[in-house]
């Protein structure tokens, strides 16, 4: 209970520094260990690298034989071709970046608004068949993707929601809340309740209390949460395909899986096509490396 | 005013039935403890009359009048919490001064406010802290800091002084007793401690398993114990309780031995009793007419006095002696039995026998 606070500051960067001195320093690594990780480095990140290369490359170097590992001519043509039409004005694939944008953006919102008062009620009342309800709501994410599109595709064509930007907002998001509601539901429940009991004998409501003492503490969490609902949203890929087909809807995943299958394949545009499609998640996913460890420190909260 | 009255309390967690009926009644002004061990119901009863707990069966009265329904904000109540609850991203200052900002009070007024409750904890070189920048007895300040601040109903306190060390838990005590005088304000205060209960309360509710067993000054649940649960409980050593029963104008023991019997009991001969000897009612230095004949069990030497154990057949007896008493385990002894303080308890029911005629 009383670590002076001298104790508590000086504790964290120390322990945080062991491991990065291993990391740096070698001597904690035996040959083998980095050799072996090398191997993996080397297989992890190849195909990240080829496709970094190719979309630099000029088509003459992209289809050359031997392929040319260093010495191409290097363009930003393909990036140019991603964003812009040849006849000018936009591309198809930047309005199904913009897409990718719009439905990965409002589900997630959608998810988190709707996740976390839901996390947070599982958390604090006493609710009929707590255990049930949650195993339930968990148990929507037991199906893949693959096994429900047709039953929901069926649906959608009943509601006209075929080929819309709103028909993939709801399923995403659907499938976003039950993984909001789990993922935050640890972290509401990591805040103590008598935060909330002493806001509320100081005179504020239930929700006053909530959103001006526990909210404040559930940001870590609500970014991490929600970027992992982001990045499920930016990624999804069965339902996109099944459930649109116009240009002006389809988001960014079809549309580029849409680029190979013709007799040629323009494989410049189709690796710069998968940069712009792969930074926002590796942003995001650094993101929630960050979070994520705020996240886990919510749990040392002194009570 | 503040008068706060729960009636036929009831709520069941699960299978747990926490409170089984809790009445009590804490008249306006009065220093109120709710005394029992972990697990009594202290502070589910405690929450249940702040409004945190919803209830089974049962009502709550605040100043004469049905709160049962109220949101805890209508209740007009304050508390400090045994985890003190300091909101951990804001300061000393910005935590005593949330009951205030709660009620849109101004700047002006909540920096009077602040200063007054530091000035009167001594907190004021404290204020700019966060929480985990305190020690335990300097957030037992602030979380006291806030409940004092306004002026509410009545204070509730859950266990305050349970985190802290022993020192700093004395110093409390005598604090929170100057405090309550000074405010005259109703406090309910929980604990698992008889010594605080029984050094700081104008009243003591007994509690045992979500009942009330007793309720009394502490005087009353010190000296006329309801039944032998509370004597049990209250009182350090405990009290030491032996198997008897009446036999004309004597008492014999389940152990062979026998006691002149109490003028004042009416148990009738023959049904099972249990005597209950308070340490400092018996004596292992005096001579009396009345005595008990064991051996030396242990001694317990605790700097002011020395606790003698002394065995009579199975049964250990707890007997309050000077701090210079000596003697070797298996040692006979004679201990003296002040019998016009001792209790008789039903050992069916446990219930205290009537003590009309003492």
């Amino acid at each position: 209970m009383a670590v002076s606070v001298d104790e508590a500051a000086s504790t964290g960067p120390v322990r945080d520094r062991t491991p990065r001195a291993r990391r740096f320093g070698g001597r904690g690594r035996s040959v083998l260990e980095v050799a072996l990780l090398t191997v993996l480095a080397v297989v992890m990140l190849f195909p990240v690298l080829w496709m970094i290369e190719t979309s630099i490359k000029e088509n003459r170097d992209v289809y050359a034989i031997p392929a040319k590992f260093f010495d191409f001519k290097v363009t930003l043509d393909h990036f140019k071709d991603v964003f812009f039409s040849s006849g000018g004005g936009r591309s198809s694939l930047s309005v199904s970046f913009l897409n990718s944008v719009v439905v990965a953006g409002i589900s997630t919102v959608l998810a988190t608004v709707l996740g976390v008062p839901a996390a947070w009620a599982y958390s604090r009342f006493a609710v009929k068949a707590k255990k049930d309800q949650l195993f339930f709501i968990l148990s929507t994410r037991f199906m893949p993707p693959v096994v429900v599109v047709i039953p929901i595709f069926l649906m959608y064509r009943q509601l006209g929601l075929i080929d819309t930007k709103l028909g993939l907002i709801l399923i995403y998001t659907a499938f976003n809340v039950p993984f909001t509601i789990w993922m935050m539901k640890g972290f509401v429940d990591e805040v103590p309740a008598e935060y909330e009991d002493a806001a509320m004998l100081d005179g504020y409501t239930r929700l006053q209390a909530f959103r001006r003492f526990t909210l404040p503490l559930l940001l870590p969490g609500i970014a991490a949460t929600a970027v992992f609902a982001l990045i499920f949203s930016w990624n999804e890929f069965v339902f996109a395909i099944f459930l649109t087909s116009g240009d002006s809807v389809r988001t960014a995943p079809p549309a580029i899986a849409g680029l190979i299958g013709g007799t040629t394949v323009d494989w410049g545009l189709v690796a710069a096509a998968s940069v712009v499609f792969a930074l926002p998640v590796l942003v995001f996913a650094y993101l929630v490396r960050k979070h994520l460890i705020a996240g886990v420190t919510l749990g040392a909260v002194r009570r | 005013m503040g008068t706060v009255a729960a009636h036929g309390l009831r709520k069941s967690f699960g299978k747990v039935q926490a409170l089984d009926g809790v009445t009590l009644d804490v008249p306006d002004g009065s220093f109120f403890v709710v005394l029992g061990p972990s697990g009594a119901g202290k502070t589910t009863t405690l929450r249940a009359i702040a409004g945190l707990e919803k209830l089974d069966a049962g009502s709550v009265h605040l100043d004469g009048r049905d709160a049962t329904g109220d949101t805890p904000a209508a209740r007009d109540l304050a508390m400090v919490f045994q985890s003190y609850a300091l909101y951990p991203r804001h300061t000393a200052y910005e935590n005593i001064a949330s009951p205030l900002r709660a009620r849109r009070c101004s700047s002006s007024e909540i920096a009077a406010a602040v200063e007054r409750m530091s000035n009167l904890l001594h907190i004021e070189r404290l204020l700019q802290r966060r929480p985990a920048q305190l020690s335990g007895g300097e957030m037992q300040r602030v979380a006291l800091a806030r409940a004092l601040v306004r002026s509410p109903r009545a204070f509730l306190m859950d266990e305050p002084l349970t985190n802290l060390d022993l020192k700093l838990r004395v110093e409390m005590r005598t604090e929170l007793t100057r405090i309550h005088r000074s405010l005259g304000a109703t406090f309910v205060y929980v604990t698992n401690d008889q010594v605080e209960a029984l050094s700081m309360a104008d009243q003591v509710a007994v509690l045992k398993e979500g009942k009330v067993q007793q309720v009394g000054t502490p005087a009353e649940v010190y000296e006329r114990p309801a039944n032998q649960w509370v004597a049990g409980f209250v009182g350090s050593p405990p009290i030491s309780l032996l198997a008897c029963h009446a036999e004309g104008d004597r008492l014999v023991g389940a152990e062979g031995w026998t006691l002149p019997r109490p003028r004042w009991t009416t148990a009738e001969d023959g049904r099972p009793l249990l005597l209950g000897l308070r340490a400092e009612d018996l004596s292992v230095e005096q001579r009396g007419n009345a005595s008990l004949s064991g051996e030396l069990y242990g001694l317990e030497p605790l700097g002011d006095r020395t606790v003698v154990d002394v065995r009579v057949g199975a049964e250990i007896l707890k007997v309050k002696a000077r701090p210079t008493v000596t003697g070797t385990p298996g040692e006979r002894l004679h201990v003296t039995v002040d019998l016009d303080r001792a209790h008789l308890f039903d050992a069916g029911t446990g219930l205290a026998l009537s003590e009309a005629g003492r």
